[in-house]
């Protein structure tokens, strides 16, 4: 917000951004001319939507900055992310926070939990005196619902998934970030807890103006957030909108088939078990299963 | 169902089948448990757990992780070889001929042979412990051969076992890495149907795939008990997965099942608070969007579950009691009943463990701590 331009400028934006892994028979399109923006408020959540292998994760590690584009650009603040200089680069990793899928994997098992917390007020100069610190660190775990004396001294074995992922928000939320890119961040933990963090990421947009791009391979997550959403197949946009209208009237015949393949939780309400039916849907939306295995 | 849109056309909204007129118990857990002597303490990881699954039937195993789930089927096949175990209860299996076996009691011989031939297990991510150096077909044909089948007799059968889960007969010459995630699921129920077993147990079988794949891996489950009369015990944290192909479901917490019951009234009209609580945790896009509530709180440790009724600490409704008694699980009095959702009339074949159901609270002295 400092000295770059207007608010019309998108805070993150993909402009027809190709990545290509590997090279002759191994050449991947992981994304294939993906244009997606950000604004910088209103806050809002625009969620990813893709099978395995779709792209998604790529394209949000290309608006993390780690992963530079074959072509097009990956832009904050209308700059390239990739040639930021080292203030600029500073300031975009404070504006810009990331939560991943593995909360287990994140933490270093020798360190206590609280140096996440500590190390992220240090890097950043958060806090000038040691109350402030403490303070800043208590109201970052009341804003995930943890009670510090629960998390702090302990060790990330001792923690659950759920609070080992709502700590890595909390970390998040100490930086006042705009955007949270969070990378299936939900789809290892129990089903009790998710509704935590989603919720938690609605917290975030609506008291303190965080956006989140959500990526997901779940529809109703994506439902339940709200906002905006875009599919991805194979590296492609397929379609991209209001959750609402694209899932009351999808257009594209791939998304039709995602939408109606995710199991209801009500019983009353069963799939047929007509392949021939899946088998229709699939081909319409080009994905016969005897295909080639893409990389992730 | 207030939904915030039309059901797609390829649903059904009609009640699923009723479980198979033919209630002959084929598997009965009763009272098993499942310790383990660490430097920690005994982890009661199963501790008390009565199940019964009938031929034919599919009942799935709902609970979260650390709920005890993936030890007790580890337990019903005997593949638990960790040194420091204590076990005690009964599991009994009605094989085709001959009398009742206690899995815990059997003999090695004994297990290996009702393995595969009447038992035949998922495990969780088996997909990914193909042999990478085997063709698929051969994959196939060492289990059976295994069970003394010839191998020219297992070869032939393998055309037809594939097909039975939707593959192709060529996909018998391919190698592992040639297939998708789900063809791999596919071939690993293959190997599990091989030698046309009465009981499948599959732990977390569609757990990393993708919607519209897994919705093809159910639908070849479901297909199969149809065809070849076959109990299915699924296990899964996934709900709606249950909600699609269970015909019964009993749901874990804490290393005990907490209720049970048929699919569609345990899900719709729960009565245990952790049921419902989870029944709550779930989005759906058939909902509206309101916010939901989870469960707070987080999974406590085997090592030292908490006194008396062990979801007391996270439960909306805990009384006092709670707090020192373990409620039992039993049948629940059917008629209108108090529950977490409000009055609901309480149909036969429920079973909960919670005091909100006088039924459940032991009488003095009677149970256990």
């Amino acid at each position: 917000m400092r000295d770059t331009g207007s608010t019309d400028t998108p805070i993150l934006e993909l402009r027809d951004v190709t990545t290509i892994f590997g090279s002759g028979a191994q050449r991947t399109v992981a994304n294939d001319r993906v244009s997606l923006a950000m604004a910088e408020s209103p806050a809002r959540i625009l969620s990813i939507v893709g099978e395995s292998g779709s792209g998604k994760t790529t394209a949000a590690r290309t608006l993390l900055g780690l992963q530079p584009p074959t072509s097009g650009k990956a832009l904050w603040r209308g700059k390239d992310i990739y040639s930021l200089s080292r203030r600029e680069m500073t300031e975009f990793r404070r504006e810009v926070q990331a939560v991943f899928q593995d909360p287990y994997g994140i933490y270093n098992p020798f360190y206590k939990i609280n140096r996440v917390l500590d190390m992220t007020i240090r890097k950043f100069k958060l806090a000038s005196s040691r109350q402030e610190h403490a303070a800043l660190v208590e109201e970052a775990l009341e804003m995930v619902n943890l009670r510090p004396p629960d998390v702090l001294g302990r060790y990330p074995h001792q923690l659950s998934g759920g609070e080992r992922q709502r700590v890595m928000l909390a970390r998040a939320y100490l930086l006042k970030p705009k955007v949270i890119v969070a990378d299936e961040a939900i789809s290892m933990l129990d089903v009790a807890v998710r509704a935590v963090i989603m919720n938690i990421l609605l917290d975030f947009k609506e008291q303190r103006g965080i956006s989140t791009l959500f990526i997901t391979h779940d529809l109703s997550a994506a439902h339940y957030l709200g906002g905006d959403m875009m599919v991805m197949r194979r590296g492609k946009v397929v379609e991209t909108g209001d959750v609402d209208s694209i899932l009351t009237n999808p257009q594209d015949p791939y998304t039709r088939l995602l939408l109606d393949s995710i199991p209801s939780p009500d019983p009353t309400q069963r799939w047929s078990t007509d392949l021939d039916e899946i088998a229709e849907l699939e081909e319409q939306a080009g994905l016969a299963e005897h295909r080639n295995v893409v990389v992730t | 169902m207030a939904g915030t849109m039309d059901a797609p056309q390829t649903r059904l909204v009609d009640a699923p089948a009723q479980p198979a007129p033919t209630r002959e118990p084929l598997l009965e857990i009763q009272d098993l448990s499942i310790h383990f002597r660490t430097p920690r303490g005994l982890a009661r990881v199963v501790d008390g757990t009565t199940l019964t699954i009938h031929r034919n039937e599919i009942v799935g195993v709902a609970g979260e992780s650390g709920s005890g789930k993936t030890t007790l089927v580890e337990a019903i096949l005997q593949i638990i070889r960790f040194p420091n175990r204590e076990t005690s209860g009964k599991v009994l299996f009605t094989p085709r001929s001959g009398p009742k076996i206690d899995l815990m009691q059997a003999s090695d011989r004994q297990m290996r042979r009702l393995r595969l031939d009447e038992i035949a297990y998922v495990p969780q991510g088996s997909m990914n412990s193909l042999n990478p150096v085997v063709r698929i077909g051969n994959q196939i044909v060492d289990g059976m051969v295994d069970h003394g089948i010839s191998a020219s007799e297992a070869k032939a059968r393998v055309p037809e076992i594939l097909e039975r889960v939707g593959l192709e007969p060529k996909v018998a010459r391919l190698y592992p890495h040639e297939l998708s995630g789900g063809m791999k699921q596919r071939v690993i129920i293959a190997i599990a149907i091989s030698m046309n077993p009465s009981l499948i147990i599959a732990d977390e079988p569609t757990t990393a795939l993708d919607v519209n794949v897994q919705r093809r891996i159910l639908n070849t489950l479901a297909k199969l008990r149809d065809e070849l009369n076959v109990a299915i015990l699924i296990v899964s944290h996934d709900l709606p997965v249950h909600a699609q192909l269970a015909d019964r479901i009993a749901i874990m917490y804490a290393g005990q099942f907490v209720e049970t019951g048929d699919i569609v009234s345990t899900v719709t009209k729960p009565l245990h608070p952790y049921a419902a609580g989870l029944m709550n945790a779930i989005p759906s896009i058939d909902k509206p969007r309101v916010r939901l509530d989870g469960i707070r709180g987080s999974t406590p440790s085997p090592l030292n579950w908490p006194k008396g009724c062990r979801f007391h600490n996270r439960c909306p409704h805990a009384m006092d009691i709670c707090r020192d008694v373990p409620p039992s699980l039993v049948p629940i009095t059917t008629g209108p009943r108090e529950t977490p959702n409000g009055v609901v009339e309480v149909g036969p074949g429920r079973e909960a463990a919670c005091h909100l159901y006088p039924e459940s609270t032991p009488t003095r002295g009677a149970n256990d701590a």
